[in-house]
C-alpha cells in the first residue's frame, strides 16, 4: 500500500541578507492512511517550515523549496500550480494552526466561517453548510451550537476556538490534518482535552495526523510514530513506544531526561541539554548535534550521519547509535 | 453595600445583555461628542436640502430674470439676487446638491479605490508594494489642487471630468493609511488560516482582510468629503470645474467676488458662507467618525 503523504529529501531555504538559512535540510518521511504522525523537535528546527512546505505556504520571498519531492496520493505539490494547490488546500489537507486566538478572522461570525469553507470546497448551497456547521461544532463538543454559529471569535476562549479551528479542518473531510503545536496557546487541561479530541475523531474518521510539538507527553501519548528533528534534519525515527524506551539519538535521549517522568524517581535532576542550537546559515561539515553532544566521537566533526535502521522500524542518525546506554539516574 | 452574590457574574449574564436600541445608542454618542452630533446634523441638513432642493425653494435656479438685478437680501429673495436676478438661496439649495454630488462621488470613489489598492498591495508585498508604494510616493507628492488641475487640464471640465479630477489625488491618500494597517493584519496568523483553507487571493482580501480594515476606510472616507467639496469650490472658482449655468458654490464666488464685492456684498459672501459652513461641518463631522473608529486617536 502506497503512503497517504510521501516527503522525500525536502529543503525549504530562507534567503535572507544574513545568508542561506537551511531550515528545512533535506527530510524524509511519510503518513500512512489513518496514521498519527508527530514531529518533535525545538524551537527553529525546522518543523513547521516542513509542514507549510507541504501545503505550499512558504512566504516567497525569501522563503523557497529548493528541492524534494511531496507526494500525496501519487500527486507532486511541489509541481502543482496555484489553482490545483488551493484544490488540495482546505480540502484534501486541514491545517490546524498554534495561536487559535488569531486564527480565527475576528469580524466573521463562527458559522460564516465554517460555512465558507464547505461552500468553497464542496459546493454546498448556504443552508445544508449552516446544518453541517452546527453537526461538526456539536462533534468537537460546543455546546449550544446553533447560537454559536451566529457568535462571534471573541466571545468564545481559547480552547473552544481551537475546537472550532479543528471542525473547520475537518468539515470538508481531508484525508490529512497538519495540527502545527496545536495546544502551546492552550492551558494543560485544555490541551489534554483538545490533543484527546483530535486523536478520537481523526481515528473515527480515518484521517491522518501530523501533529507538530516540542511537547514529549503529547508524542508519548497520541502518535503512532515520531519524527525527532534537529537542525532541519530528521535524526531520529520511530514507533513511539520505541523512542521512548530506547531512543537511539544522544538529542533524543537529552529530550527525554530533561523532562520530568512518571516512571523516574522522584528525587532525579532534570538534566537539560546544554549549548544551544547551531546556527542554520552557517552549519558546518559534521553532525549538526557534535557541539552539545556527550557521545562525539571524531567522525563526527568529518562527516554526516545518515538515519540508518537499528531496529523494526526505528532509524537513527548517529554513528554512536549502537553504544548509546540510556543513563539512569 | 453590594452582596457577595450581586457581585457574581455568571456567564449567562454576558449573554444575556439586552441589546440597547439604536435610539439609546445615539443618544448617548451625542453626549459624548457634542461637537460631532451638531456636525452630523449639519450634514443631514444639508443633505436634505440638496435632496428636496426643488420643493423647499421658489425661484429657478438657473433662468435669468433681468427684472430683478442685484436685489438686497429681503422677504422674498432671502439671500438676494445676483448679477442675473436669480435668486442666491435658491441657488445656494442647488449648489448644494452639486457639491455633495461631486463630494460624495469623488470621496467614495476615491476611498475605495485606494481601499482596494492599499489592501491589495499589503497582501502581495515584496516587490509589487515597494514599487506600487513608489507610484503613489509620487501621486502625493502633488498637493491636491494641483493634481486636479492637471487631470482637468488633461480631460476637460465638466461635472464628470471634475469628480474624477478629484478622484485621483485622493486614491493615494487612502491607500497609503488603509495599506498600514492591512499590513498588520496580513501578519496575523487568520490570513495564513485562510490560505490554509485554500482560498483564492481575491477571496482572501475581499472577505477577510477588506472588513478588517472598515475603520481607516470610513474614517479616510469621511475626511475626503470635506476637503472634496472645497476642492470642487477651488476648481469651480478657477473655471475648471462645473460649468455655468449650472448652481455651484465656487462658481457663484467667483461671479460676486470680483465686481461685486462692495456694491453688492451679498453676492459672494452668501456662497463663501456655504463653502465654509460645509466644509467646516464636513471636517468635524469626520473627526467625529474618526474619534469613535480609532480608539487609540480617543482624546480621553
Amino acid at each position: 500500500m502506497s503512503a497517504l503523504l510521501e516527503i522525500e529529501d525536502l529543503r525549504t531555504h530562507f534567503f535572507t541578507t544574513a545568508g542561506v538559512v537551511k531550515a528545512v535540510n533535506g527530510i524524509s518521511y511519510d503518513v500512512q492512511k489513518g496514521e498519527t504522525v508527530a514531529i518533535v523537535g525545538e524551537s527553529g528546527c525546522g518543523k513547521s517550515v516542513s509542514a507549510l512546505s507541504v501545503l505550499g505556504l512558504i512566504p516567497n520571498p525569501p522563503g523557497r523549496i529548493v528541492g524534494g519531492a511531496i507526494r500525496f496520493l501519487g500527486d507532486d505539490l511541489i509541481k502543482l500550480d496555484d489553482l490545483q494547490i488551493r484544490n488540495i488546500r482546505g480540502r484534501q489537507i486541514g491545517m490546524i494552526f498554534q495561536e487559535p486566538m488569531t486564527s480565527l478572522n475576528p469580524v466573521l461570525t463562527i458559522g460564516l466561517q465554517l460555512t465558507e469553507t464547505m461552500e468553497h470546497h464542496l459546493g454546498m448551497d448556504r443552508a445544508d453548510a449552516e446544518k453541517k456547521a452546527v453537526e461538526y461544532l456539536r462533534l468537537v463538543g460546543i455546546s449550544e451550537p446553533e447560537r454559536r454559529i451566529r457568535q462571534y471569535p471573541h466571545h468564545l476562549s481559547g480552547g473552544m476556538r481551537q475546537r472550532v479551528m479543528i471542525a473547520m479542518a475537518l468539515c470538508c473531510e481531508p484525508k490529512l490534518i497538519i495540527a502545527d503545536e496545536p495546544t502551546t496557546a492552550l492551558d494543560v487541561t485544555i490541551q489534554a482535552q483538545i490533543l484527546e479530541l483530535m486523536k478520537n475523531l481523526t481515528k473515527r474518521m480515518g484521517v491522518a495526523l501530523i501533529i507538530i510539538t516540542h511537547n514529549l507527553g503529547v508524542v508519548a501519548r497520541y502518535a503512532d510514530r515520531v519524527n525527532v528533528m534537529y537542525a532541519g534534519k530528521i535524526i531520529e525515527r520511530g514507533l513511539a513506544a520505541d523512542i521512548y524506551r530506547e531512543p537511539r539519538h544522544p538529542y533524543t535521549l537529552g529530550l527525554l531526561s530533561s523532562v520530568p517522568r512518571l516512571d523516574q524517581p522522584r528525587q532525579k535532576r532534570l538534566d537539560p541539554i546544554d549549548g544551544q542550537p547551531p546556527d542554520l546559515t552557517r552549519l558546518g561539515a559534521g553532525c549538526s548535534f557534535l557541539p552539545r553532544c556527550k557521545f562525539a566521537v571524531d567522525k563526527c566533526a568529518s562527516e554526516i550521519p545518515p538515519l540508518e535502521t537499528v531496529g523494526n522500524g526505528h532509524l537513527s542518525a548517529c554513528w554512536e547509535k549502537e553504544n548509546l546506554e540510556m543513563v539512569k539516574g | 453595600m453590594a452582596s457577595p452574590s450581586d457581585l457574581a457574574v455568571s456567564e449567562m449574564d454576558f449573554d444575556t445583555v439586552p441589546e440597547r436600541s439604536w435610539v439609546d445608542k445615539i443618544k448617548d454618542t451625542a453626549r459624548k461628542k457634542p461637537l460631532g452630533a451638531v456636525s452630523a446634523c449639519a450634514v443631514l441638513v444639508m443633505i436634505l436640502l440638496a435632496a428636496f432642493a426643488n420643493v423647499i425653494t421658489f425661484y429657478d435656479p438657473v433662468q435669468n430674470a433681468f427684472d430683478s438685478m442685484h436685489v438686497a437680501p429681503s422677504v422674498t429673495h432671502w439671500f438676494g439676487t445676483d448679477q442675473f436676478g436669480r435668486d442666491i438661496f435658491t441657488r445656494i439649495v442647488f449648489g448644494a446638491r452639486t457639491a455633495l454630488f461631486v463630494g460624495f462621488s469623488a470621496s467614495i470613489l476615491g476611498s475605495t479605490a485606494g481601499l482596494i489598492l492599499g489592501v491589495g498591495s499589503a497582501y502581495f508585498g515584496g516587490r509589487f508594494d515597494l514599487i506600487f508604494q513608489r507610484f503613489m510616493d509620487i501621486f502625493i507628492s502633488f498637493p491636491l489642487i494641483i493634481m486636479a488641475l492637471s487631470v482637468v487640464s488633461i480631460f476637460g471640465t465638466g461635472t464628470q471630468n471634475v469628480i474624477f479630477a478629484i478622484t485621483i489625488p485622493l486614491i493615494p491618500r487612502c491607500a497609503r493609511v488603509v495599506r498600514s494597517s492591512a499590513l498588520s493584519i496580513r501578519e496575523i496568523p487568520y490570513v495564513d488560516a485562510a490560505r490554509a483553507l485554500g482560498f483564492a487571493h481575491v477571496r482572501i482580501i475581499s472577505r477577510h482582510m477588506i472588513p478588517n480594515v472598515m475603520a481607516p476606510y470610513l474614517i479616510m472616507l469621511t475626511s475626503f468629503l470635506g476637503q472634496a467639496i472645497l476642492l470642487e469650490a477651488s476648481l469651480s472658482y478657477l473655471g475648471l470645474g462645473v460649468q455655468e449655468p449650472t448652481a455651484a458654490w465656487g462658481l457663484m464666488l467667483q461671479g460676486g467676488a470680483e465686481e461685486y464685492a462692495e456694491s453688492a456684498p451679498w453676492i459672494p459672501v452668501f456662497p463663501g458662507l456655504a463653502i465654509t459652513a460645509a466644509v467646516f461641518a464636513f471636517n468635524l463631522f469626520g473627526d467625529a467618525v474618526r474619534d469613535t473608529l480609532d480608539p487609540r486617536l480617543r482624546s480621553e
